[in-house]
Order: C-alpha cells, then sequence, then structure tokens
C-alpha cells in the first residue's frame, strides 16, 4: 500500500508538471486553434530567466522567499514579453493563411529559440538552485512527497482555478469564449480580438515560466534543450484531456503522469512512453476529441 | 582567368610532389615499415590524427637514435576514414608494400573488417583505441593488440568494487537505454550474476530528459537495493541521485566513465558527495606522460588530441617488441609483448594472451568534498 501511495504522489507530481505547460497550449488552441510549439521554449526561456535572477539574488544574499519571488515574477515578464512578441511577429501576419503556415512557422520559432539560447548562453548543463526549501513539517513524508512536490502540487490546482473562474466570470474571459467561439462575430460585436489574442499568449506564457521555474528547481538543473521534451509530453496531455479544454489539459495530465508513474513501477520503466502512447491511442479511437474535449461540428 | 591557372600550378606542383615521394619509399632498402591506420579525414579524423603525430614524434627520434638492430624505421600511413571497405582496402595495400606491423584502428568496427587481411600476412596490430570487447576475447584475432581497455572492463571493475571490496549484496542496475549505458550496464549485470557475490535486485533503463525520476526512485528503493550502478552519462546521473536524496534513499550510487565528469559534481552538488564513478586510470604523474605531450607541444605547437598516450605507448611497446624479437615474426613479437614490461605512458605494460594490456585502464574515483578523488 506504501508502494502504491509512493507511485501514485509520483504520478500526481509529474502530472502537474506536465499541466503547468499544458494549460499554455490548450488555451492558445482554444482560442485561435493553432498548436503553438514554440510553447516549450517558452518554458525554457522562463527557466533561464529564473535561473540567472535567482542566482545572482543569492549571491547577493536574498533571502529564500524574497529569491523565489522576484526570480518567478522576472521569469513571468521575460517570458510574457516572449509569448507576445512571437505572436506577433510569427503567428498574426499568418492569421488568415492555411492552417498548416502558422503550424510550420511554430516550429521554427521553436527552433530559433532552442538555437539562440543554445548560442547566446551555453550547451552544457546548469545546476539550478533549490527554490524552496525542505519544510521541517514535511520531513515525516519527504520519502513520498518532498516540499517542492508540494509546491508544484498546489501550484498547478491554484492556477487551475484561476484560470477556470477568470474564463468564465469575467469581462476578458467572456471575450475569450467569444473570440474562440467565432472570431468574426467576436470582432462584429467590439471585441478588440487582437487584444484578447495577445492576452492569451501572456497569459499561457507567464504559466510556462512559472512552470519553468518549479520543475527546473525540482530537478536541479537545466539546459537549452528542455523545452522540446517536456513540451511533447505536455502536448500529448492537452491532447489526451482534449485540447482546448482548461480542466481538460489538467485532466490529461495528471493522468498521463500517473500512467507513466504506475507503468514503472510495476512493469518497468523501459515501457513507460509505450504505456503513455498507448493510453493515448485508445483514448483517441474512443474519444476522438480527447477526455473532456468537445466534439468540433465542421464550420461551414 | 589567373584562377585556373593557379589551381594548375597547384595541381602541377602536387603531381610532382607525388612523383617524388614514389621513389623516396622505394629508396630505402633496409627499412623496417610500420603501417598507421585510422580516420585522418572527415568526422572522426580528431580520433585518428593524434596516433599519426606520436608515431611520427616517435619515429624520428628512434632514428636518430639508430633505429632498431640498425634500421631505420619507415611509416606508411593510411587514410581509413573509420570506414570497413576503405580500411580492408587500406590493409591489402598496406600488406603489398610490405608493412611489417601496424598501429591503429581508431574505430573497433573499421579495425575488425581488417584484421583477417593483416593476420593472414602475419602482420601484428596494436590499437590505441579500438574497445570493443571481442576484438580480444573472442579469440579470432591472434595478431591483434590495444593499449586501452576494453568496454567491459569498466563494468567488472566497478562490479568487483561494490562486491569484493564494499560487500554489496543487493545491487539495482539502471541504464539510460542508450549504447554506452546500456552496454555498461548488461555487462555489469553479467559480471554480478557471474561473481555470485550479490544479486541484481532490479534491471530497468530510464527515458533520458524526463520531467521526474521519482517513479523509479521509489521502485528502487522498493527493490531493497544498497547500491545502485548507473549506466549512463552525467544529466540522467545527477537527476536520480539527487531525487534519491530527496526520498530519503541512502543507497551507495557508483557509475560509469560520462558520469566522472565535473559537470555531474557541479549539477548534483551536495548530493554528488560520497557517489563513486569509474573512470580512465590517472596518467599525469607519470613523468612518461608528460614527455609525451613536452614532445607534442614542441613538434606540432599544440596540445595533443584524443588517445594521443594511448598510440604513443602502442609505438613504445611495438618497437621494443621488435627490438627484443630481433625480428618483426607476429609470433616472436607476440612473444615478447606478452612477457616483456615496456615503460610508456600508460604504465608499465605487458599484455595478456588474448591481446589486453595488464594494468591498463580504469580507477574508481569517489566524489570527496567536490572533486573526483581517485581510490587506490
Amino acid at each position: 500500500m506504501d508502494y502504491f501511495i509512493e507511485l501514485l504522489f509520483s504520478g500526481l507530481t509529474r502530472g502537474s508538471i506536465y499541466a503547468l505547460i499544458a494549460l499554455g497550449y490548450t488555451m492558445v488552441y482554444g482560442i485561435i486553434g493553432l498548436i503553438n510549439f514554440a510553447h516549450g521554449e517558452i518554458y525554457m526561456i522562463g527557466a533561464f530567466t529564473a535561473f540567472i535572477v535567482a542566482t545572482i539574488l543569492s549571491i547577493l544574499g536574498f533571502p529564500a522567499l524574497a529569491i523565489i519571488v522576484l526570480a518567478g515574477l522576472a521569469a513571468v515578464i521575460w517570458s510574457a514579453s516572449y509569448g507576445y512578441t512571437i505572436e506577433k511577429i510569427a503567428y498574426k501576419p499568418l492569421r488568415h493563411a492555411p492552417r498548416l503556415s502558422p503550424l510550420i512557422s511554430a516550429i521554427g520559432m521553436s527552433m530559433f529559440l532552442q538555437n539562440y539560447v543554445l548560442l547566446a548562453q551555453t550547451s552544457d548543463f546548469l545546476p539550478f538552485p533549490q527554490l524552496v526549501p525542505d519544510f521541517a513539517f514535511m520531513e515525516p513524508v519527504a520519502h513520498i512527497v518532498g516540499s517542492t512536490d508540494l509546491v508544484i502540487l498546489v501550484t498547478t490546482t491554484v492556477v487551475m482555478i484561476c484560470l477556470s473562474v477568470l474564463i468564465k466570470y469575467t469581462k476578458i474571459g467572456k471575450a475569450m469564449r467569444a473570440t474562440s467561439q467565432d472570431r468574426t462575430m467576436a470582432m462584429l460585436v467590439g471585441i478588440n480580438v487582437n487584444r484578447i489574442i495577445s492576452v492569451t499568449f501572456i497569459i499561457g506564457s507567464s504559466l510556462a515560466a512559472i512552470g519553468g521555474m518549479l520543475i527546473a528547481s525540482h530537478i536541479g538543473q537545466i539546459n537549452f534543450y528542455i523545452g522540446f521534451i517536456a513540451g511533447i509530453k505536455a502536448f500529448t496531455a492537452a491532447v489526451l484531456g482534449g485540447i482546448g479544454s482548461i480542466p481538460g489539459a489538467v485532466l490529461g495530465s495528471v493522468v498521463l503522469g500517473l500512467t507513466e508513474s504506475f507503468a514503472t513501477g510495476y512493469v518497468s520503466s523501459d515501457y513507460e512512453d509505450v504505456f503513455a502512447f498507448s493510453l493515448l491511442v485508445l483514448i483517441l479511437i474512443f474519444k476522438p476529441a480527447g477526455i473532456l474535449g468537445k466534439v468540433d461540428t465542421q464550420k461551414v | 582567368m589567373s584562377m585556373s591557372f593557379n589551381k594548375k600550378m597547384i595541381a602541377a606542383f602536387a603531381g610532382l610532389m607525388m612523383a617524388a615521394a614514389v621513389p623516396m619509399t622505394g629508396f630505402a632498402a633496409d627499412t623496417i615499415k610500420m603501417g598507421v591506420v585510422g580516420p585522418h579525414s572527415g568526422d572522426l579524423a580528431s580520433y585518428g590524427l593524434p596516433s599519426v603525430n606520436a608515431a611520427k614524434i616517435l619515429v624520428e627520434k628512434i632514428n636518430a637514435e639508430g633505429g632498431i638492430n640498425g634500421k631505420q624505421i619507415e611509416l606508411l600511413i593510411e587514410d581509413t576514414v573509420c570506414d570497413a571497405k576503405t580500411a580492408t582496402d587500406v590493409a591489402t595495400k598496406l600488406v603489398s608494400d610490405g608493412a611489417e606491423f601496424v598501429l591503429g584502428g581508431i574505430c573497433s568496427g573499421s579495425t575488425k573488417a581488417a584484421l583477417p587481411i593483416y593476420l593472414d600476412a602475419g602482420i601484428l596490430v596494436m590499437s590505441p583505441s579500438a574497445t570493443n570487447p571481442a576484438l580480444t576475447q573472442s579469440g579470432d584475432y591472434p595478431n591483434f593488440f590495444r593499449t586501452i581497455a576494453p568496454d567491459d572492463a569498466q563494468a567488472l571493475l566497478d562490479v568487483d568494487f561494490a562486491i569484493g571490496k564494499m560487500g554489496y549484496k543487493k545491487i539495482a542496475v539502471v541504464h539510460d537505454k542508450g549504447d554506452y549505458g546500456k552496454g555498461f550496464a548488461e555487462f555489469a549485470k553479467k559480471f554480478i550474476e557471474e561473481n555470485g557475490g550479490a544479486e541484481v535486485v532490479l534491471f530497468e533503463g530510464v527515458t533520458p530528459g524526463a520531467v521526474d525520476y521519482s517513479a523509479i526512485v521509489q521502485k528502487i528503493k522498493r527493490s531493497g537495493a544498497d547500491t545502485v550502478i548507473f549506466g549512463g552519462y552525467h544529466p540522467e546521473a545527477s537527476k536520480i541521485v539527487t531525487m534519491m536524496r530527496k526520498k530519503r534513499l541512502e543507497a551507495t550510487f557508483i557509475s560509469d566513465d560520462g558520469v566522472k565528469d565535473n559537470t555531474f559534481i557541479k549539477v548534483a552538488g551536495e548530493n554528488a558527495e560520497g557517489v563513486y564513478a569509474s573512470g580512465p586510470m590517472d596518467i599525469s604523474s607519470n613523468p612518461l606522460t608528460q614527455q609525451a605531450i613536452d614532445e607534442h607541444k614542441k613538434a606540432f605547437e599544440s596540445d595533443p588530441g584524443a588517445f594521443y598516450e594511448n598510440a604513443y605507448s602502442a609505438v613504445l611497446a611495438m618497437t621494443n617488441a621488435v627490438k627484443i624479437a630481433g625480428s618483426t615474426d607476429l609470433e616472436a613479437m607476440k612473444k615478447a609483448l606478452q612477457t616483456e614490461k615496456t615503460d610508456t605512458p600508460v604504465g608499465a605494460v605487458s599484455f595478456d594472451e588474448k591481446g589486453d594490456a595488464i594494468g591498463v585502464g580504469f580507477s574508481v574515483y569517489q566524489v570527496q568534498n567536490g572533486v573526483f578523488v581517485e581510490l587506490k
């Protein structure tokens, strides 16, 4: 039973990590129907920004809480400005182009950013400081769930609730939903669609930055390539949950994380990815739109 | 216009040089011919060219001192590009050119392809870098020797260390599914089973680049392992060690050359303390190593490259064997290599009956206070 609980929390942590990235994928897809492949790189840039700021602040001797808040803030601002700029440069001019064009543009953006960080920073692995201290009250259960794991779990839950509230009950959320349903109609009723799309990218990128910081702190290392692998898994999770749906992204991530964790624990970690992707195929066969996805009727 | 004229000039000049080179090789009748093969162009040239430099430096030195048994050594340098087909062509060419022994075969694959041709001609081959275990252990190539330890030597060393020296009983073998890591892990598993002093409680591969290794760590914990042997590189090793310590798992961590990298200590930080990793023996304190490096700096005004010390040692061992044997006969040279020790940068080496250098190889290092310390 202990072993089951250990694996359960491993899976939940892993799922929450995927969810922090998957939320950004799903939001952008929900609004403009684009799979933003550069999202993983935004996450990586967030991690690098947090790394640089946290390193400087810890040299200056700031307390742990100040470091985590300031590094997080810096990462959010920096990543958000990247997300905003990418949308303006790479996607906006292609908004009326065939669906494949912005997709290729996104893949290009992803490669560009990877190589940019590779050249501007380093190809080496860098040690990421442990931003979350080991809480004393967590010590009895530290062998099951660590302090950083707890922070990730809580952050993911809070972020998901905030996002759902934002979309359901605020004015901007209503505008987002309208844009998502019918962009032209939203424009006709006076919604500034360009602004809504920009806001979506800014929110998505900010989430990726927070994720980047927490996950890098959990793993303890970063390099220019982390965004690619994490991004692929998070994208899978978003599709699994139903791309475009916010609770779906979180659910899909948790399902994926748990599958991987239990596959490792009870079968073999050699087959971790085999199980994860077999599950994806199975779910898509029976629910082509994902677990919580809406079936999109073809617009005529 | 002037371009093409220049090109013609160069071509004519190169042609002249070639014409001049042909009689030169035919000129010195009473020489000992040593082949030097390896990739001297292409992607892998950086592995092959240091051997050529080592051969040039030593041959010049030996010839200046009067050669071996009164004969001068002549080098026959051929590029194999680490390609099996080219390597066999080169071997045929060297046999017909009268090479009497050969330094090289840098890559295991192309070396293996060419060895039968050298064997038929009774030519001894010594590689500074081909690490495939089968080259010596299969017994198919009695003319093959090497001054580098085979791939499985590390696994054997680590297993002997874990069981023999530390007395561990339950070993989890984990790898990164890559050629290098998985190969190492499979050898480790085989040696643990052959040793019988401990059992393999877990044998699994992890996915490199995964965001979280807590599930595999929990599995290691449940297996009751008192030690983990990991095959792979430092990024995964530091993630796994860090996660083990975070999950309060105190099992010993033993790994390979891919982890014996200062980046591992930098990234894993205090979690790296106490970790064992095998790596090539530290030969920098050997005065002959320093001498070999100084000679390279003097001759080429640069630091030597990969496998330079091994190649330098191989040339010393082979020329010494010719001196002792009094000829370049394969059996006589083999006997000399197996019975007489030669002082080289990689230590005083002799060879076992399979062709591996005795005493050359790996040491176990431990991270102590942020540096790898060689355990003697």
